[in-house]
C-alpha cells in the first residue's frame, strides 16, 4: 500500500505530528496548513497589520488590498461571477446563521423549510430554530441505505409550500455526494431558495456555484487548508438582495444617526465589525497554493487512498461502514465493540480519528447508533497513515476481543 | 492521608505496567470488578452528561463518608471509573474536596484521560462529583 502524497512536505505540521508519533486522520474536522499560509500570516503580521476599508494610510491600503484580493481568489475558486458575491463570515456556522436571520422576514407561519436527514448541526439547528420562531414546518428529507438523500421522496416532499431548501453537498458522516442537481432545480421550480452547505464538499474537487445553480453556497476556511475564524457565504446577486441586515456595527453602515441608519449592500453590509483580516489573507494564500497544484493528481491520490481505506474496512470482520462513502472519509462501527473503547485504544497508539456523533445526532439516532468512528483524509494523507490506522485498529481489537 | 488498600494495589499494578497495552488490560480488569448498577439506578437523574458514552454516577452519604457507584457501557471507561472509585470511596466531604484527583491519575499514568477535550467522560464525571458534593453542603 505504497501511496505517497507528493504534497505532504508542503505541510510542516505533518512532520511535527509524526515526531510526536501522531497519525492525523481527522481532516474532515480540520486540516493542517500549508507553509504558504504560514508565510502569508507571518508576512501580514510582521509587515504591519491595519484595519480594512477604513483608513487612508498606507498600511490600511495594503491590508485592504490583500483582504479584497482574497475575495477575488475565493470568487475565482468557486467561479462566482463577481467578487462582491462573496461575503466573509466567521465560519460556515455563522454564514448559515446569517442566512437564517437575514431571510427570516420572508417566512410566514405554515411555510416549509426542507433540510436532509444527514445535515450537520450547523445546517440543521439555524433552520430548526427559525422554524420555531416563525411557526414554520421543518421538513426532513429522508436518506437511503447508501447514505444519499432519497430523491423520489425528496421531490415529493419539496412542494409549493417549500420556501427554502438547505442541503449538504458532501456528508461529513457518510462521505456521500448528494444529488444536488435534481434537488436544486426542483426546489427552484417550486419557488424555493436553495442553500448548499459546502463545508466538506468544497475541500474535494473544484465546484462551480454557477453550474450548481444554488442561491447560496457556504463553507469554512479551516477545512480547506485555510485558517479558522473565516467562512464564506456566496450568494446569487438576486438572492443576496433578499437578505436583511443581521449584525450591526462598524463599516456595514452607510449613514448613521442617533435614531436611524442605512446600511450597505453585500458584501460589506454583512461584514459588521473588524473582519478576521489575517485569516482572510491566509485563506487567499491557501487558495493560491491549492490553485498551483494539479487538481487531477489530487483527485486520483485521494480516490486511491479512499479506496484502500474502504478495502481495509471491508476486509475486517464485524465492521459496518455507514452508508456507501464516495469520498474523503468513512465512518464505521464494530459489532460488539463500543466506539469509545476503540477510540481510546487508537488514541493510545497515536492515531487521531474522530469518535462520536460528528455533530449529526439525529442522523446517528436514525441509524440506531450512539456514535461511530470516522477516519478522514486530506491531500497530505498517505498510504502509511492508512496502514498505521489499520495496524492500530487490529491491535486494539485483539485486546478487546 | 494514607491510600485505601485497593488504591495502593491499583497504584502498584499501574506503576509496573509497561506500555499502552498493559495499561489498557489493567483498566479492563479493574473495570470488570466494578460493582454493577441495578437497572433502577441507571436513571436519567444519575446520568452524567457531556460524555460520548453512557455514564452513571450514584452517590450517597453514609456514616459521614461518601459511597459512590458508577458504571458505563464502555469498557475502558468502566476501568477509569473503577480507578476513581477506589480512591474516593468512603471519604468524608472535607477529605474529598482536599483530594487532588489529577495527581492521582497522574500517578497512575492516566492523566491524559482527564483532559476536558476528551470525550471519554472522566472529566465530566469529576465535575459531577464536585457538584454533588457542593449540593450536599
Amino acid at each position: 500500500m505504497f501511496q505517497p502524497s507528493p504534497w505532504r512536505a508542503d505541510f510542516p505540521a505533518i512532520s511535527a505530528l509524526q515526531r510526536q508519533h501522531q497519525t492525523y486522520l481527522d481532516s474532515a474536522a480540520t486540516t493542517q496548513k500549508p507553509q504558504a499560509l504560514l508565510d502569508a500570516l507571518n508576512h501580514y503580521y510582521s509587515h504591519g497589520a491595519a484595519n480594512v476599508h477604513r483608513a487612508q494610510h498606507l498600511p490600511g491600503a495594503l491590508a485592504t488590498q490583500a483582504f479584497e484580493g482574497s475575495r477575488d481568489k475565493v470568487a475565482a475558486w468557486i467561479n462566482a461571477a463577481q467578487a462582491r458575491q462573496i461575503v466573509f463570515t466567521h465560519g460556515a456556522t455563522s454564514a448559515l446563521n446569517l442566512l437564517a436571520y437575514g431571510l427570516e422576514w420572508r417566512f410566514e407561519a405554515g411555510d416549509e423549510i426542507a433540510v436532509s436527514a444527514l445535515e450537520h448541526h450547523a445546517n440543521l439547528l439555524p433552520w430548526q430554530q427559525l422554524a420555531q420562531r416563525r411557526n414554520l414546518k421543518l421538513v426532513v428529507l429522508p436518506v437511503n441505505q447508501l447514505g444519499r438523500i432519497d430523491l423520489d421522496q425528496a421531490l415529493q416532499l419539496i412542494g409549493p409550500r417549500t420556501r427554502l431548501l438547505a442541503v449538504s453537498q458532501l456528508s461529513n458522516v457518510l462521505g456521500t455526494w448528494q444529488p444536488l442537481e435534481p434537488l436544486l432545480s426542483h426546489a427552484r421550480a417550486q419557488g424555493a431558495l436553495t442553500v448548499v452547505d459546502g463545508a466538506q464538499g468544497v475541500v474535494h474537487g473544484r465546484h462551480d456555484v454557477q453550474q450548481l445553480g444554488c442561491d447560496f453556497y457556504v463553507f469554512s476556511g479551516h477545512k480547506l487548508y485555510g485558517p479558522e475564524g473565516v467562512g464564506v457565504l456566496y450568494g446569487r446577486e438576486s438572492a443576496l438582495a433578499l437578505l436583511r441586515h443581521w449584525q450591526f456595527g462598524g463599516e456595514m453602515v452607510q449613514q448613521a444617526d442617533y435614531q436611524s441608519a442605512s446600511f450597505r449592500p453585500a458584501p460589506l453590509g454583512f461584514e459588521a465589525g473588524t473582519p478576521p483580516i489575517g485569516a482572510v489573507i491566509g485563506l487567499g494564500a491557501a487558495l493560491d497554493y491549492l490553485a498551483s497544484l494539479d487538481a487531477d493528481a489530487i483527485g486520483r491520490h485521494e480516490a486511491a487512498l479512499h479506496q484502500s481505506l474502504l478495502r481495509g474496512l471491508a476486509e475486517r470482520e464485524g465492521i459496518r461502514v455507514l452508508g456507501a462513502p464516495q469520498a474523503a472519509l468513512a465512518s464505521f462501527v464494530i459489532e460488539g465493540v463500543h466506539n469509545a473503547d476503540i477510540a481510546h485504544l487508537l488514541t493510545e497508539q497515536g492515531v487521531a480519528v474522530r469518535a462520536g456523533h460528528h455533530c449529526a445526532m439525529p442522523l446517528l439516532k436514525g441509524l440506531g447508533l450512539e456514535g461511530a468512528i470516522r477516519v478522514s483524509l486530506g491531500l497530505y494523507s498517505d498510504g502509511d497513515d492508512v496502514q498505521r490506522f489499520f495496524e492500530a485498529l487490529d491491535q486494539g481489537l485483539e485486546l478487546l476481543r | 492521608m494514607s491510600l485505601p488498600s485497593q488504591a495502593s494495589q491499583a497504584l502498584e499494578s499501574f506503576t509496573q505496567a509497561r506500555g499502552w497495552e498493559q495499561r489498557a488490560r489493567l483498566l479492563m480488569q479493574w473495570g470488570e470488578r466494578l460493582e454493577p448498577l441495578a437497572d433502577s439506578e441507571k436513571t436519567e437523574a444519575n446520568r452524567v452528561h457531556g460524555c460520548e458514552s453512557l455514564v452513571w454516577l450514584v452517590a450517597r452519604q453514609q456514616d459521614g463518608g461518601w459511597q459512590f457507584k458508577a458504571s458505563s457501557d464502555a469498557r475502558l471507561l468502566r476501568g477509569l471509573l473503577a480507578m476513581l472509585l477506589v480512591r474516593v470511596q468512603g471519604l468524608a466531604s472535607d477529605e474529598l474536596s482536599a483530594l487532588d484527583l489529577r495527581e492521582w491519575f497522574t500517578q497512575l499514568g492516566l492523566e491524559r484521560q482527564l483532559s476536558p477535550s476528551r470525550s471519554n467522560g472522566l472529566h465530566a464525571v469529576l465535575q459531577r462529583m464536585a457538584e454533588l458534593q457542593r449540593q450536599a453542603q
